[in-house]
């Protein structure tokens, strides 16, 4: 293999990985609670953190990024939340008002407050930077992009937690009236899930930019949910089924045409949601039980 | 009173009656508890942007930049989503918000790759695509604000004449259907209603935002009347309003994202009359 292999694909490829596996997990829960817009919304409001957090601290460090990413999530959360229960807005135009002028915030605060001072743009914003990772692998181990490290905390993070809160998550998905007999407290398990949504979608969003990340929490669990009835295969399976989306997603961006003959790659952003609708029409159709060929013999 | 040429006047003129008619068809799909499928198909309209300016470039139609080729694309994929998130309601056991959020990343997700191509083209004017996403108030020509316009009168007439068949759809869908009226024919008359208002603001507020002008105002308008008709013109008045307002900002402050502006007035308006009003919903 060649150096610009190590140094540039194989970077972007593992990040690509991670960020698959850190919003597939969450995702499932997501799917199953029927809140899957929730991660497009939180994708969306990440902007506005990012451009609050420039201006107020004049710092582009990733930290100073994170915290104000993390916590215009929390505050949509938390709007989007007062609007559904204390304004009865229905919840699709709760999250759509919330959403959207969060993020229209962050565009003018990027465009006038911001300015072309820093590479925060809304482009960047959208599409992702995965084809902008480096690491000089071959020669040294050194310089580890951050994505990779604060990716793999996250996921570790996140399997421990759904290791440990399984049966509770669960029944909060499913069963709300049980759970709350047995003493469950749904809304503070409801709250834990949300920050790790919001979590894996600000460490995604740097990585791989918004209308990947909701691809990424969406489309695997929304396959798997084609194949499976119980949690645990559900869980595994989207995992698989993401990983899967990014390799060949990526694969196919950025080697593919070459091979074609053509002289540029594609976005590996774009072509990964591409590839993760592909699985997911191919499960629709194809799936043994709940497949829609199944179902017509 | 900064004095305003006839091409700014189309504009603003354009603005006004794009927000009216937002706030016009918004009220039926809020009411329909539909609001984000107008999400997905908005970000679905990328790919057909892409693919139409990919056809304007080939027949040599103003670099590629030819807005009724490209207004057609978007139609034409944001159709596609719509049914296709019909089709996974009906046919799957996939919840709405699942359906919902699947085609709108996918359909994005295809448009992201087809730009990817876009921007390899030369003598092409990339540039003018940016504008579909966050809307630009400058550099429209006047070709398509008599575009914009025309849209605009045919999708209010269209509304307009489907009234009656709207209102019992939301409000009574069981008494719409013993009246022999066809309440999925309706729908997806609603659907292509809102389709139409979509592509007709992609230009002006760009496809992230068209969302919050077609959801903010029927909203806000909620909140303050319970009656249908008073709701309709208030709504219209409001999306009105706010797409002025932000037009003319963003025309006289430089840098300042048309849709950007004219969601932040529309958000200006909702959130205190969330707060003042809030048992009236």
């Amino acid at each position: 293999m060649s150096d610009i292999f190590w140094s540039i694909d194989f970077p972007a490829l593992l990040i690509a990985m991670l960020a698959a596996l850190a919003c597939s997990l969450p995702g499932s829960f997501l799917v199953l609670r029927r809140e899957s817009m929730m991660a497009d919304a939180l994708s969306h409001v990440v902007l506005p953190g990012l451009a609050l957090a420039f201006i107020l601290t004049g710092s582009l460090g990733s930290g100073v990024m994170f915290i104000g990413a993390l916590l215009a999530c929390l505050v949509a959360t938390l709007l989007i939340k007062v609007l559904r229960e204390y304004a009865g807005i229905e919840s699709g135009a709760a999250m759509g008002i919330v959403f959207t002028s969060l993020f229209a915030l962050g565009l003018v605060l990027l465009e006038k407050g911001v300015g072309s001072r820093v590479h925060l743009d809304a482009h960047h914003a959208l599409y992702g930077g995965l084809e902008l990772s480096y690491w000089p692998l071959p020669h040294t181990w050194n310089n580890i992009p951050h994505a990779i490290i604060s990716l793999s905390i996250l996921n570790v993070l996140s399997i421990a937690f759904i290791w440990l809160c399984l049966k509770e998550l669960t029944l909060a998905s499913f069963d709300s009236v049980y759970a709350q007999t047995i003493g469950l407290r749904r809304s503070l398990i409801s709250a834990a899930l949300m920050i790790l949504v919001a979590l894996s979608a600000v460490a995604c969003f740097e990585a791989v930019g918004s209308v990947l990340v909701i691809a990424l929490f969406i489309c695997p669990a929304a396959s798997a949910r084609m194949f499976c009835d119980r949690v645990h295969t559900q869980l595994i399976l989207s995992a698989v089924l993401a990983v899967f989306m990014a390799v060949i997603g990526y694969v196919a961006a950025a080697f593919v045409p070459a091979l074609l003959g053509f002289e540029h790659s594609l976005s590996a952003a774009g072509m990964i949601a591409l590839v993760g609708g592909i699985i997911l029409g191919t499960s629709i159709l194809c799936a043994p039980v709940y497949g829609v060929l199944q179902k017509r013999k | 009173m900064v004095s305003i040429g006839y091409n700014s006047l189309l504009v603003l003129c354009g603005a006004l009656v794009l927000g009216a008619l937002c706030g016009l068809v918004g009220s039926f799909i809020y009411l329909r508890k539909n609001t984000l499928i107008s999400d997905a198909t908005s970000h679905a309209t990328l790919p057909g942007i892409g693919i139409g300016f990919l056809v304007a470039f080939a027949l040599g139609w103003e670099q590629g930049r030819h807005l009724p080729t490209l207004l057609a694309g978007a139609a034409l994929t944001g159709a596609l989503a719509a049914f296709t998130i019909g089709w996974m309601q009906r046919n799957t056991r996939l919840n709405n918000d699942v359906a919902v959020g699947a085609v709108l990343s996918v359909f994005y997700g295809a448009g992201i790759v087809l730009l990817s191509i876009i921007q390899r083209l030369e003598n092409a004017s990339q540039a003018a695509l940016d504008s579909f996403l966050l809307g630009q108030i400058a550099g429209i020509s006047i070709g398509d604000i008599y575009l914009i316009l025309i849209l605009c009168a045919v999708t209010i007439i269209c509304t307009l004449l489907l009234l009656k068949e709207l209102t019992l759809l939301c409000f009574d869908e069981e008494f719409a259907h013993t009246t022999g009226m066809s309440v999925s024919k309706v729908d997806i008359a609603l659907i292509c209603l809102m389709l139409g208002v979509v592509c007709v603001g992609l230009r002006m507020v760009g496809l992230i935002l068209i969302l919050a002008l077609l959801i903010i105002p029927p909203v806000t308008a909620r909140l303050w009347t319970d009656k249908l008709s008073n709701m309709l013109w208030l709504s219209s008045a409001i999306g009105g309003l706010c797409a002025l307002t932000g037009a003319y900002l963003s025309a006289s402050i430089e840098h300042l994202p048309a849709g950007a502006a004219i969601v932040l007035c529309a958000a200006a308006l909702f959130f205190p009359s969330a707060l003042f009003r809030r048992h009236a919903a």
